[in-house]
């Protein structure tokens, strides 16, 4: 079936949903790859968050995809607007790794770890439970949300393939 | 929006310049390295949005070879030198006469030698760029990553997320004669960095 293979992409500092198929992101480094699910209608949504908070934004006009702090809010808009329901959302994450170490305790060096904390802040702010996440390390990650049961598929260089 | 209606034909030929010298001579030294002739493209400066940085070496999901330096001093950046896997196999093989069979794995001994070959690359790329500039920049010590090219790029472009989507880099591609090496510099000056490097090089800013 054509739906089957169906692949919705999104890109860095985006966000996307789906109904069918799967959804997915590729190279996560220090970003995040956060995923919502809602088991009863099916629908999976992905956002790749780039930075922690909007706060730090200098840019004219904002992307909402690319901070955590406004990023969730979207997500969860677009898929209620799909016919998901707030109460019924599950979240899985992953990324936020630190690609590289640095002795200099620059605060913009420890942005993976970072964006996971806001991400989480932002999951408990909408008492949305985070059932599963594979993050930190220093490796990169691509990831695809499986539609069909909320599998969250995480495939990396140096630790091969996990399904969480 | 076009590169050149921010930056101006001038500035843009100034960036490239740029590109050409580092690149220029960190190209020698690894020629002298090799003991063969290396070429190199001319430069490009190029606004690109975040999405197709790492097309430029294969794509996001592309497994290569990255060394990292933080360029410190008075024009901040970040300087990667990415390889893909079987390139950095034969610079190994001609350097030091090391092969391996496994795909993406390597000794601490040639993770070792392709740091220090980054670290010299490196070391030349900004000591000719410190030199036409009167700046002061040094590399950290080298940090080598074998992952993939989306996740290894998107650190020099951190400081460009606050402000936008895309990111001012200068990128070269070197190889050598036969083709059998080739790899690419990417220079990410911070945002902050370019008014400093134009006016080190009396540069009008308007």
């Amino acid at each position: 079936m054509i739906e089957e293979s169906t692949v919705v992409k999104v890109g860095m500092a985006d966000l996307n949903i789906t109904k069918v198929g799967s959804i997915r992101t590729t190279g996560l480094g220090s970003c995040v790859g956060l995923t919502l699910f809602d088991p009863m209608s099916k629908i999976g949504g992905m956002a790749h968050v780039m930075l922690p908070s909007s706060d730090i934004a200098r840019e004219g006009t904002l992307n909402i995809a690319k901070y955590a702090d406004t990023a969730i809010p979207e997500l969860i808009r677009r898929m209620e607007l799909e016919g998901a329901r707030l109460s019924r959302l599950i979240a899985k994450m992953a990324g936020g790794a630190q690609m590289f170490a640095f002795s200099s305790g620059n605060d913009m060096m420890r942005i993976g770890p970072r964006n996971v904390e806001s991400c989480k802040q932002m999951l408990q702010i909408h008492n949305i439970p985070l059932l599963a996440e594979d993050t930190g390390g220093n490796y990169g990650r691509t990831i695809e949300l499986r539609c069909e049961d909320g599998l969250l598929n995480i495939r990396s260089v140096q630790m091969g393939i996990r399904d969480i | 929006m076009q590169l050149h209606e921010i930056l101006g034909e001038f500035k843009l030929d100034v960036l490239k310049e740029i590109g050409n010298i580092g690149a220029g001579n960190a190209a020698t030294a690894l020629s002298r390295l090799l003991n063969r002739p290396i070429d190199m493209a001319v430069p490009k400066v190029r606004l690109l949005p975040f999405e197709c940085v790492a097309d430029e070496v294969g794509g996001a999901e592309q497994v290569v070879i990255a060394i990292y330096f933080r360029v410190e001093g008075e024009a901040p950046g970040h300087l990667f030198f990415i390889f893909e896997i079987e390139p950095a196999k034969k610079l190994l093989s001609y350097l030091l006469k090391m092969s391996t069979e496994e795909e993406y794995s390597f000794s601490d001994m040639e993770i070792s030698a392709l740091s220090e070959i980054g670290n010299i690359l490196a070391g030349s790329y900004l000591s000719s760029l410190a030199d036409f500039t009167h700046l002061a920049m040094s590399p950290t010590v080298p940090q080598l990553a074998i992952d993939m090219a989306g996740a290894v790029l998107n650190y020099g472009l951190i400081q460009y997320g606050e402000m936008g989507d895309s990111a001012l880099l200068i990128d070269t591609k070197f190889l050598e004669g036969c083709e059998e090496i080739q790899g690419t510099f990417f220079l990410i000056p911070d945002p902050d960095s370019f008014s400093k490097i134009f006016a080190a090089l009396g540069v009008p800013s308007e």
